[in-house]
């Protein structure tokens, strides 16, 4: 475009406008470029994590490593105990985490009246998924190990972490509640049915998907916590497995496992970590590849429900 | 003139079909199961409050033998050796330290990559990389330590040869990349609930996506990012295991983040990694130490959500 | 004019005392006389053989705000009484309060009463239960609104809230209700397919039939067919008129060419207030307060 002669101030100046603007298209340019580096750079690094714990750790993979007790000898150490404890406390967790969500979830989003004592539980929520994990730590030492007399158990363990991922379990719940539309609602309560039916039978089937990925993604955080049973028991020098839930006479279920001292794969890991033998860090390598593994594939597990769940029911 | 409307045969059968419902037992059984919800409600309450309570008792009964000046003001924290010293400043400088060298790293970068996001990204790319980048924050933070220690630390022990094998700057520097994810989602969130038309007037000025970005959604989403940097904070803060792996356990009255140190969080690992007799003194430091690390993160808690919710409204 | 008074027995509800073994004959002492009709001058005296439900200086407060100011109006038995106004009128807040659809909200508060006979029930009364009240009331949305379910499941529901679990009842009781709603033909081989693969007219048509599975004693229609096309309201409004042979019929609607096709009386309420009661013929042709008048002609919309 051909410019005109043009007196006035020089920032009307056409020429002086398309330099000033082909700068700044260039520090916008600059930008984009400066973001997605850094945005590449993160993902990048979490891909070199994982690499570099497999790299590091494939000397151990093997049969061995999962039927092994840890021992003074590196090569021999495994994690048997640690697997089979994450497995059991997550259990416990699970069987507390999800009940006790999914209700106050339901209460908070069906029958809470707008007062302040459903705010004072709501701040509570909210605020307990801001409380550092060695507070819950703390609190597994003092509320579950002694007083409650729980020792430093199974069940201690679990319980610390149900109440850990106990905000995650409710705001997920309470997210999918929400997209029940009301309409449904009114149509159930239009014919008689009292609050419970309709949570039963309206709201609740439609929340599942929800409830789910809200199970596991607490379950994913709540694997790889170190912090909150670190304190009630950090043996990771066990050589036994707790007691068999299934046992070979009557009544065949045992709950003895639930007091039984314990392991998890973190702690095995932060123990090998911590030790100044280099030969453990293999150990500890191979230990948290298979944890981030393990949380990698819940959490895509997770996505993939919620995207599932997302597109079944279209209102 | 005159006539009833008589209870016909539809109307017997609808008060039939009405008694028969066993209106009642419906409604007792409404009543039991909203208890057991609002029940399930409490559970956050209790949570918080045993919190509070054991941490309260725990320390009163640390404060019993330890002076509060002895401890706001003593520069060395030994409380397991013969001269035990309780001045719980080196734990905090070692917080405060690691905690600046995180926000350094966490801050530019997650608030860069939140405008690349919330202004540059096209959708499909923003949908793809969002929850890559939750995944970032999903590791489990045992993970990130032992990277911290075997990877960071020789790397920059090649940029600084005298660095110490435990140092706050590798810790600092990963627990920066691990809080990345949340402060860049928060920071999204606000910028995203600027309103377009916003965006638009300074679009249709000739305005570029930068000088748009900073100089109207930026402010505009300010308190939204002042949130996600208060709440950055409070992660650090709360962070234990990197530190606990990778800046040694010893307590250290320094904000050189080339030395090691011990924060709040590691000292209490490490004391629960030896056997104190419950109601030892060392056993009750731990409660101390976790009240202040308690206190802390409260405050920065509160105002975080505060600053949350203020933008939440004010759009 | 005639002039008469209605007594009414007590408010207690009668159902309250739920006994399976109960007599299905009106209580004793119970049964009153029908005529109820106005004593003012908003009101037109005519008399209606059956009076249904009365409502009497029905006030309504959403919080502080009164929302329905001193409404009195006879619902004949088995006709279909329609409520026309202008938006905002509280047409739909009055329907809602025939089955306590507003103690789903927080603080609401009626006042005056809503009789319901021949139990002589008042239906806003502050001892009766909501729950009971929407068993014996249905109500039809604006937006059909029927479960995620299969048609049968979304007509049976009702039925199974009230304990019917036999098979075999439940199969006829839902034949019966889709039928009721001219629905039976075009569903009856596909009563397990999703219901909301339905067009919107049929969809609305099963939210018919469901609330007619429990035999209400009122049916409560709120702006039925305003999301729907002109074929389906043809469909629905024809439904409607044969509808009153079966139960009593309350329409709200706003617009006025349906209310006249339907309805045997007519309400037309103005900023929460009852103007003119009538029967429709005479209220579409002949109102007699100007106010009507100049809303039926479209004066004020």
């Amino acid at each position: 475009m051909a410019s005109l002669p043009h007196a006035g101030p020089d920032y009307l100046n056409p020429d002086s406008i398309r330099t000033g603007l082909s700068r700044r298209k260039m520090l916008d340019q600059v930008f984009v470029i400066v973001g997605l580096v850094l945005m590449f750079a993160c993902l990048g690094i979490l891909a070199v994590l994982f690499m570099n714990l497999v790299l590091d750790g494939s000397e151990r993979f093997g049969w061995d490593f999962f039927t092994n007790f840890p021992s003074r000898h590196a090569e021999r150490a495994g994690i048997l105990g640690a697997w089979v404890g994450t497995s059991l406390i997550m259990l416990v967790t699970a069987f507390c985490a999800v009940p006790v969500g999914v209700a106050a979830a339901i209460y908070l989003e069906e029958y809470a009246p707008k007062n302040w004592f459903t705010a004072i539980i709501e701040i509570n929520v909210t605020n307990l998924a801001g409380v550092p994990s060695i507070v819950y730590g703390l609190l597994a030492l003092g509320l579950f190990v002694y007083q409650f007399g729980l020792g430093q158990s199974i069940a201690a363990a679990g319980l610390t972490l149900a109440l850990l991922i106990l905000p995650i379990v409710i705001v997920a719940t309470r997210e999918s509640i929400r997209a029940v539309p009301k309409s449904i609602r009114e149509a159930a309560y239009g014919l008689g049915a009292t609050r419970w039916e309709v949570t039963k039978d309206h709201v609740l089937p439609y929340s599942t998907g929800g409830i789910l990925t809200g199970m596991i993604l607490g379950l994913s955080r709540a694997i790889g916590e170190t912090a909150p049973i670190i304190t009630i028991g950090a043996l990771s020098f066990i050589a036994f497995l707790p007691s068999s839930p299934i046992t070979s006479e009557f009544p065949f279920i045992s709950f003895q496992w639930l007091r039984d001292p314990f392991t998890a794969m973190p702690i095995q890991m932060f123990n090998w970590v911590s030790r100044p033998d280099q030969a453990f860090q293999a150990n500890a390598a191979a230990a948290g590849a298979i944890l981030l593994g393990m949380t990698l594939l819940m959490n895509a597990v997770a996505i993939w429900i919620r995207y599932r769940f997302r597109k079944k029911i279209n209102w | 003139m005159a006539s009833t409307a008589t209870a016909t045969n539809s109307d017997k059968r609808a008060n039939n079909l009405v008694s028969r419902s066993g209106l009642r037992y419906r409604k007792i059984r409404d009543r039991i199961i909203e208890t057991l919800l609002l029940a399930a409600g409490l559970v956050a309450v209790f949570t918080t409050l045993a919190i509070v309570i054991i941490l309260l008792t725990e320390s009163a009964a640390f404060f019993e033998h330890v002076s509060l000046k002895e401890f706001l003001t003593d520069t060395m924290w030994t409380p397991l050796f013969a001269d035990a010293h309780y001045g719980i400043l080196p734990l905090v400088a070692g917080t405060l330290t690691t905690t600046i060298v995180a926000l350094i790293v966490a801050v530019p970068v997650g608030t860069i990559i939140a405008i690349y996001l919330s202004e540059f990204a096209s959708h499909r790319l923003r949908e793809t990389v969002k929850p890559i980048l939750e995944l970032l924050g999903a590791v489990p933070t045992v993970v990130y330590g032992y990277f911290a220690l075997t990877a960071v630390t020789p790397l920059l022990q090649m940029l600084m040869p005298e660095l110490p094998g435990f140092n706050m700057l590798s810790a600092g520097l990963v627990i920066g990349l691990m809080i990345v994810p949340y402060v860049a989602s928060v920071s999204e969130d606000a910028m995203r609930s600027v309103p377009r038309y916003m965006r638009e007037g300074s679009y249709a000025m000739g305005a570029t996506r930068l000088q748009t970005a900073l100089r109207v959604v930026v402010p505009g989403a300010f308190s939204g990012l002042a949130a996600a940097f208060i709440l950055g904070i409070s992660r650090a803060v709360g962070e234990t295991m990197v530190v606990a792996i990778a800046a040694g356990m010893q307590p250290n009255f320094t904000f050189d983040p080339r030395e090691q140190a011990a924060t709040i969080t590691a000292y209490i690992v490490q004391v629960s990694l030896g056997d104190l007799p419950h109601g030892s003194i060392g056993y009750q430091s731990i409660f101390a130490a976790g009240l202040v690390l308690m206190l802390i993160t409260l405050i920065f808690n509160v105002v975080g959500f505060s600053l949350t919710r203020k933008f939440r409204e004010a759009y | 004019m005639i002039e008469t008074t209605s007594k009414r027995g007590t408010p207690e509800s009668t159902l309250r005392n739920e006994e399976p073994a109960r007599s299905s004959q009106p209580p004793a002492g119970a049964a009153t006389p029908r005529v109820a009709i106005a004593v003012d001058d908003t009101r037109q005296a005519r008399a209606i053989t059956s009076v249904k439900a009365q409502v009497e200086n029905l006030n309504f407060y959403y919080g502080q705000n009164r929302a329905l100011k001193n409404l009195s109006i006879p619902i004949a038995d088995k006709q279909v009484t329609a409520l026309i106004g202008p938006s905002g009128c509280g047409k739909s807040t009055f329907l809602r309060c025939f089955n306590r659809m507003h103690d789903l909200q927080p603080d609401t508060r009626y006042e005056g009463s809503i009789t319901l006979h021949p139990d002589n029930i008042n239906l806003v009364g502050a001892g009766i239960d909501p729950i009971e009240v929407r068993m014996r009331i249905g109500m039809v949305f604006q937006k059909p609104n029927p479960f995620p379910k299969t048609i049968f499941e979304n007509v049976a529901y009702g039925l199974r809230l009230r304990g019917v679990r036999n098979r075999a009842t439940l199969a006829e009781e839902v034949e019966k209700a889709l039928r009721g709603a001219a629905l039976w033909d075009e569903v009856k081989d596909r009563l397990q397919d999703s219901a909301l693969a339905l067009s919107g007219g049929q969809m609305q048509r099963l939210c018919i039939a469901r609330a007619l599975a429990t035999t209400p004693e009122i049916l409560l229609f709120d702006e039925p067919t305003s999301a729907l096309d002109p074929i389906a309201t043809a469909k629905i409004e024809e439904l409607i008129s044969t509808l009153r042979d079966q139960v009593t019929v309350l329409i709200v609607t706003h617009n006025m060419q349906q209310a006249a096709r339907v309805s045997d009386y007519t309400a037309f309420m103005y900023l929460g207030e009852l103007i003119e009661f009538d029967e429709a013929a005479k209220i579409f042709t002949n109102p007699s307060k100007k106010a009507t008048e100049d809303y039926i002609t479209g004066r004020y919309g």
